[in-house]
């Protein structure tokens, strides 16, 4: 039924490397007319990157782009959008303080005697959306419509601008909710009944099925393969967007696991019961005990992230209690958790952990300094004792403690955050994959360190992407999906099966 | 029917300052009856046509998330300017004006390429501005310079009758002009409108292909105009020129911006209003006035309670509509349908 000559694009052999990563390599992909394809995988895995290559935001180091049986190079976005490729992404590129038809049509809005015709523009606007069976005031202002009219409206934007033959929706429902979500599929479909071919980029496996033809799964950079979306199961889905490690790593010692798996002797350090936080993650329970490291598996925007945060303060929850040592919790910041001894490995450490101007020392004493107050001041002999201390312990690869971190790999800067929060000696340790973007060797390390962290008797929560890992480390598993907490797994249920099947929610 | 009694919510700010200056005067005119004259309330504009001028291209500036400090400065740089090539220079007002107006648009060229160019904060900018510009002032006169040019004169004390013997000075038809030419930028044109877009979100209309750097080059430049326009109506009006004139008058004109219902953030407004914060702001001075026992300074301690208002209802506003936004139900896709859509294609494992 896949006619070549219903191929409108093709992109073959496509690689491209960054400093230290190579991003994509020899990835195949190819779009059919009037089909919403989705493009699945995990952080890391090369999606975004394959976008902004076919959107000209990035050229490829090798590779082909075959648009409509012509060989194309896309130069820039502007390039792209004239070849009829539009981009939407998740965060809203309009103006909320204009209205709705402005959004539209500004840049080509109708004028008269050369002042803007509000008239026809606004009737414009009105022709524009009812194609798609929107109907709202355009007169109003786009701020405020929901966050599903306003994606909509970047969506007839992209789609009047230039007669697009392909778009790419980037994450369009991450911020919807179901109704909204059923709107914008609605237009989706009506636009694949018109021949446009859509891109469509999420993490939500039921929106996968519910509405695109063909699935492409990249993992590592790689291509894993193409899919008839009813011919791939849940389960098919997530085994290949996970995958397996296939590099041997050395192992780690589980010894102690018994020890945990006979029972908690202690009250628990941690309790959650029934909190949450509306939008981000249902209300779970949660206990976490001493001297042991928990592990938390599901997909991308399943919730891991999101426990993570609140259990550290970062976002407050709506719902439910969380206790520390028995105590109820009362103030949920991240600085009132540094002082109760619960420290938090952030997910992007680019963006949310290391200080990249500051050398090793001062990033290493960042949080130790925090928790003092900042009246009482290190000196300069004893934050280099620390720096010194932690850096020969973890073995972090650097030339003086003196050292800009920008400077440092990737692994050794993961290394240093550990080494913050480890100076603060936290009872509790969130880990929010510390591995991710480091290279196998360096992988290992963190992992044996986490380990023997938990025999020392901290408690450890470890969030990682990769099954295999988080199984490793591990004493006991929290399985999410969808922003919801389904099981806990332990002893001979920790593995990789049950664990896929239970994400896929078969 | 109904709906043409409805208030769309985005004029509420400009209304609320309308509605604050029509009762104000009121008020005024019932407690004074020197105030229900007509003259009174032409002498408000009369009073303030500079302000107005200036506040107007402050307007535009705001409005595209910038901000202007140099606006005093270039007023008292204009007028000494102005008045000591009239006097020492012996050229005609004729040459002088124009030349002038050149000047403040040249000027806030130059800032509005600096801020595009090299990425530097608006607020930076426009403060070296202001430092050089009221430092150029002094240099070019420490004393007060009079003016004493023929047409400049005339055009000083040329007074426009209106109803019976009430009068405008030609500052206020110029005045007028300069805010109707706003108005109109502001709502009917495509530079307008980019105004509007960058103030809202600078990023997007940057995506939107909007072309960003030439606008708020431009923005500056029309906002240096007012200011020198603004300081040819003051200097006329007094006819002379000092370096101590329109000390701190940005501050007034920012405030009369904020009051007429603009965000100070930009992207939200409209140039109509701003009208309306400059006589809010010359209506408290009359009202002071025909007290008779209030210290003048009355006015700046209610200017600045007023701006003070007008900035919190603001960010009230941002912040319930921000509430609003995120409030909604708990997303979830329904259970059923995922087992539904799950079924058929997945094998019992």
């Amino acid at each position: 039924m896949a006619d070549s000559d219903q191929v409108i694009l093709t992109m073959k052999g496509i690689s491209r490397a960054f400093p230290g990563v190579q991003a994509l390599q020899d990835v195949d992909f190819n779009l059919r007319r009037g089909e919403i394809h989705a493009l699945m995988g995990e952080n890391g895995a090369g999606k975004s990157t394959l976008i902004k290559v076919l959107t000209g935001v990035e050229a490829p180091d090798t590779g082909v782009i075959t648009l409509e049986d012509k060989e194309v190079q896309v130069r820039s976005p502007q390039h792209a959008q004239e070849l009829g490729i539009s981009t939407v992404y998740q965060e809203i590129n309009l103006c909320p303080n204009l209205t709705v038809a402005e959004n539209i049509l500004i840049g080509r809005e109708p004028r008269r005697t050369g002042r803007i015709d509000w008239k026809r523009m606004n009737a414009q606007a009105v022709d524009i959306l009812e194609r798609v069976d929107i109907g709202i005031d355009v007169t109003q202002t786009l701020g405020s419509y929901s966050v599903a009219i306003q994606q909509m409206v970047a969506i007839v934007r992209a789609l009047d601008v230039a007669s697009t033959k392909i778009l790419i929706l980037d994450e369009p429902t991450s911020s919807l909710d179901t109704y909204e979500t059923d709107q914008l599929f609605s237009v989706m479909r009506k636009l694949k009944g018109q021949g446009t071919a859509i891109i469509f980029i999420t993490h939500f496996i039921d929106q996968v099925y519910e509405i695109s033809d063909r699935i492409t799964i990249l993992r590592n950079g790689k291509l894993v393969g193409d899919y008839d979306t009813n011919s791939l199961t849940h389960l098919e889905l997530v085994s290949n967007m996970l995958g397996r490690t296939l590099v041997e790593l050395d192992s780690v010692s589980k010894s102690r696991s018994k020890l945990v798996a006979d029972g908690h002797t202690s009250d628990p350090v941690m309790q959650a019961r029934q909190l949450g936080s509306t939008g981000a993650i249902d209300p779970f329970d949660l206990d976490l005990y001493e001297g042991e490291v928990v592990g938390f598996a599901g997909l991308l925007g399943s919730g891991r992230t999101e426990i993570a945060n609140l259990l550290f303060g970062v976002d407050k929850p709506d719902h439910g209690t969380l206790a520390y040592n028995g105590k109820a919790v009362k103030k949920f910041s991240p600085l009132s958790s540094i002082e109760r001894g619960v420290a938090l490995s952030p997910e992007d450490r680019k963006a949310a952990g290391i200080v990249d101007e500051l050398s090793v020392r001062e990033n290493i004493v960042l949080a130790m300094q925090a928790n003092r107050g900042w009246l009482r001041y290190l000196s300069s002999a004893k934050q280099t004792e620390i720096a010194d201390k932690y850096i020969k312990m973890l073995n972090i690869v650097t030339p003086s403690p003196e050292q800009p971190v920008k400077n440092l790999s990737g692994g050794n800067q993961q290394k240093v955050i550990l080494a913050r929060w480890l100076a603060t000696n936290p009872q509790v340790l969130i880990l929010d994959e510390p591995t991710r973007g480091i290279d196998v060797g360096a992988k290992t390390e963190i992992q044996k360190l986490v380990v023997s962290l938990a025999e020392e008797g901290k408690t450890c929560i470890f969030i990682s992407s990769e099954l295999e890992e988080v199984l490793r480390t591990s004493d006991r598993i929290v399985v999410l999906r969808d922003q919801e907490k389904i099981t806990e797994l332990t002893g001979d249920e920790m593995n990789e099966t049950l664990i896929m099947q239970t994400i896929a929610g078969s | 029917m109904s709906r043409s009694f409805k208030i769309d919510r985005k004029y509420v700010p400009m209304l609320a300052t309308i509605c604050l200056f029509v009762a104000g005067y009121v008020i005024g005119a019932i407690q004074y009856p020197g105030m229900a004259r007509p003259q009174t309330f032409f002498n408000l504009f009369i009073d303030n046509a500079f302000l107005l001028i200036a506040s107007t291209g402050l307007t535009l500036v705001i409005l595209s998330g910038g901000i202007d400090l140099s606006v005093g400065a270039v007023i008292a740089l204009t007028s000494v300017a102005a008045a000591y090539l009239m006097e020492h220079t012996g050229l005609s007002s004729l040459i002088v004006i124009p030349l002038m107006l050149l000047m403040g648009a040249a000027f806030g060229a130059l800032m509005g390429g600096i801020i595009h160019v090299f990425k530097v904060q608006p607020f930076i900018v426009t403060l070296a501005g202001m430092f050089f510009a009221r430092g150029m002032a002094f240099f070019i006169s420490l004393d007060a310079i009079t003016i004493t040019d023929p047409f400049y004169r005339t055009l000083s004390l040329a007074r426009i009758h209106l109803i019976g013997k009430s009068f405008v000075s030609v500052h206020v038809i110029i005045a007028f002009v300069v805010l109707a030419v706003f108005m109109y930028l502001a709502h009917l044109t495509h530079f307008g409108r980019t105004v509007y877009a960058m103030g809202g979100n600078e990023q997007s209309a940057r995506l939107m292909g909007l072309a960003v750097g030439r606008t708020k080059v431009l923005v500056y430049t029309l906002g240096g105009f007012c200011s020198a326009l603004a300081g040819l109506v003051f200097s006329n009006n007094l006819l002379s020129g000092h370096g101590l004139y329109a000390n701190g008058l940005e501050m007034e004109a920012i405030a009369a911006v904020i009051i007429g219902g603009t965000l100070l953030t930009g992207g939200v407004g409209y140039v109509f209003g701003t009208m309306f914060g400059v006589l809010v702001n010359g209506l408290i001075q009359v009202l002071i006035i025909f007290n008779g026992e209030l210290s003048s300074w009355w006015t700046r301690i209610v200017i600045g309670l007023l701006t003070l208002v007008f900035i919190l209802v603001q960010s009230t506003f941002a912040s319930m509509r921000r509430r609003q936004a995120s409030i909604k139900p708990a997303r979830k896709r329904p259970a059923a349908a995922s087992d539904g859509l799950a079924a058929p294609d997945t094998p019992p494992s």
